[in-house]
């Protein structure tokens, strides 16, 4: 790992002194144990706080929008993917963003660590190539990595940037022989009513602070449907049925665009499973329109053209 | 001031007796975070916890209050009157810094100026018992800001863990007569405030985190066109995680819900990091970028709060530090303010 930052920092020097970017963002060390930043360095001194470590669980791409100078971007495999789907929907140029691509084994979810102590703070945390060790006021505790990774990460099939200018260090081994939609598949079995029970389960958690939204890099739209008012589509507070509405409609609107790269999950402060919707509207996609989001320049997503063969079995 | 002991043994049981005659909040565990909810019985509360997910100022100001009902009828309009609370409360297990934050609001909500009779009909009706901190976390700042991990500002009884029992401190007389009717408090012995004393100091001392937070406001007075808010803005998303999970934020937004001839006024949490939050009817937005919104949250806390109320919006609580989906640290914001 220390090789890669090292690796992310000469990279970005180069090209901020070359001047080939007027701005790289990455991620720099954060104030908490297992923590990383989002980091927008301008000049070539400032590159050197740029890091790269099994925390750096933010997707950056949520930063490249209406921007007027070029940008080199840190970025992992699903990170690309919403570039991929950003350059696709035509917010950003392909020839704007440098994309500096980095392999990637998963990220850590620091959540499923402080369940697991059970209240007790990490006050440092040392990341070693399988491991970490954890320590608190009265503990030292080793954990391995890939068994307190993201959700997202488990299920991830593309570790390796997809489409990248310049890649860090090696490709690494992409995830094989699982099935990414065992849970959904699980979910889909039970019935209705426990389905209905579960999704408001979760979603009464609620808040309606929006954090999944605004960490969604597709989620872009000048007026979201939530702040509008004329007509007004859904209530502000906390109700059960308003909240509902919001998690389902959000889900829809990023039907066939979402990459799961988990920045929803990560960002929600109550904990919410929000990929129990997105990971079955993906399946569904893959299956009606044999369709994946973020991985070629060139397809159209399936809600923005028609097919004649497109699946119409709901016409009876 | 007044001081007895309570045995933690005999805490469940105190809290079953208080719940026949009070409305009782205490945290809670809830999947793998706590809040403060009400309780039906006093097992239900947890009594060894850092601070709850959502801070408690929504026992006193809800996420979302009905202001009035109202109907359209043959004879005219008809207006009912919020359900103000029926029963006396008490919130038991609230921290200093939590409760220190309902002083801060008070001066928002129950001032000359303005009385809401909404929070006030809350606040005068509850008791708030208070659990000190013996070990701070390390995002914990409340000393800083005036606070304490064992002050008694804000509560009416603070209660100290020094093993098997707590010393309760009798902050107010509301405190004091309350301390008088419940047996379970007993006469307290010098081996035990000696013990409460070494707890206090101790804690104090575990207060690691620190920003010298009196000089803020001068440097905030000059700096309202300075550069510094262009790069400062920059990682933040703009959602309302810490302005929702803040224990003195108290923006909020009015809206109706109707259907057809009946509907409802309701009060509803709202956020300056919105957009939405300072755009005119006219168009105008004199916020319009996340710096703007963003420089304005560092104001209103340590300028404009201190301006108008001598105090600085924050608790030192650290829950936005915490929960911040891109690690915005206000203590680094704030230290870069005192290095300019």
């Amino acid at each position: 790992m220390p090789d890669t930052s090292v690796m992310i920092r000469d990279t970005a020097k180069k090209l901020l002194d070359e001047k080939r970017v007027d701005l790289i963002i990455g991620f720099e060390r954060g104030t908490l144990p297992l923590c990383s930043s989002p980091c927008f360095t301008r000049r070539s001194e400032e590159a050197e706080r740029l890091i790269w470590n099994a925390s750096c669980e933010n997707n950056l791409a949520k930063y490249l929008r209406r921007r007027e100078e070029k940008v080199g971007i840190v970025a992992k495999g699903c990170d690309i993917r919403s570039i991929i789907g950003l350059i696709k929907e035509q917010q950003i140029d392909r020839e704007q963003v440098f994309i500096i691509g980095v392999p990637c084994n998963g990220m850590i979810d620091r959540r499923k660590i402080e369940a697991k102590l059970d209240g007790k703070e990490i006050l440092e945390a040392e990341e070693e190539d399988e491991t970490v060790i954890l320590k608190g006021r009265d503990f030292t505790e080793a954990i391995k990595k890939e068994e307190f990774l993201h959700n997202s990460c488990k299920t991830c099939n593309h570790r390796n940037p997809v489409i990248y200018d310049v890649l860090i260090g090696d490709k690494v081994e992409e995830n094989q022989g699982f099935d990414e939609y065992k849970e959904v598949k699980e979910f889909e079995a039970q019935s209705a009513d426990r389905r209905w029970q579960s999704f408001t389960n979760e979603v009464s958690k609620c808040i309606r602070c929006y954090a999944c939204r605004n960490a969604c890099p597709l989620c872009y739209c000048q007026e979201c449907f939530v702040d509008s008012s004329q007509p007004q589509w859904i209530g502000k507070t906390t109700n059960l049925s308003d909240t509902s509405i919001f998690h389902i409609v959000r889900a829809f609107h990023t039907a066939g665009r979402c990459v799961d790269c988990g920045a929803c999950e990560r960002a929600c402060p109550m904990g919410i499973d929000i990929r129990k919707l997105t990971k079955k509207i993906e399946k569904d996609v893959k299956e009606l329109f044999h369709y994946e989001a973020g991985v070629s320049l060139e397809d159209i997503p399936p809600l923005a053209t028609f097919n004649p063969d497109d699946p119409q079995e709901f016409i009876k | 001031m007044k001081e007895m002991k309570i045995a933690k043994n005999e805490v469940v049981s105190f809290l079953d007796s208080l719940i026949r005659e009070y409305k009782v909040f205490a945290p809670v565990k809830r999947d793998s975070f706590v809040v403060f909810q009400e309780i039906h019985s006093g097992s239900e509360a947890l009594l060894d916890y850092a601070n709850s997910k959502k801070p408690p100022k929504e026992i006193f100001f809800p996420q979302s209050e009905v202001m009035f009902a109202y109907s359209l009828h043959g004879e005219g309009l008809g207006i009912e009157e919020p359900a103000f609370e029926e029963k006396p409360r008490v919130i038991f297990g609230i921290r200093p810094c939590d409760a220190r934050s309902l002083v801060i609001l008070d001066d928002i909500f129950n001032s000359e100026m303005y009385k809401d009779v909404y929070y006030i009909d809350k606040r005068e009706k509850t008791l708030v018992i208070a659990t000190g901190c013996n070990q701070p976390n390390s995002t914990c700042f409340c000393t800083s800001l005036g606070g304490g991990p064992f002050s008694r500002d804000g509560s009416d009884l603070l209660l100290v863990d020094i093993g098997q029992e707590y010393v309760v401190q009798a902050v107010t007389e509301k405190g004091e007569q309350f301390l008088k009717k419940h047996s379970e408090f007993k006469d307290v012995d010098e081996h035990s405030l000696s013990l409460m004393r070494n707890v206090i100091e101790t804690a104090g001392a575990l207060i690691k985190s620190k920003v010298e937070t009196e000089e803020i406001k001068e440097k905030l007075d000059r700096m309202f066109d300075d550069p510094f808010w262009d790069l400062v803005h920059e990682k933040c998303l703009g959602c309302a995680i810490c302005t929702y999970l803040c224990p003195t934020c108290h923006c909020f937004d009015i809206a109706d819900e109707a259907t057809d001839h009946r509907g409802k006024r309701i009060r509803i949490w709202d956020s300056c990091a919105f957009p939405m939050f300072t755009l005119e009817a006219s168009g105008v937005n004199p916020r319009p970028t996340n710096k703007e919104r963003t420089r304005q949250r560092i104001m209103h806390k340590f300028k404009y709060f201190v301006d108008n109320h001598g105090m600085a919006a924050c608790v030192g609580c650290g829950r936005c530090i915490k929960e911040c989906p891109v690690n915005l640290d206000i203590r680094a914001v704030l230290n870069s303010i005192l290095n300019r």
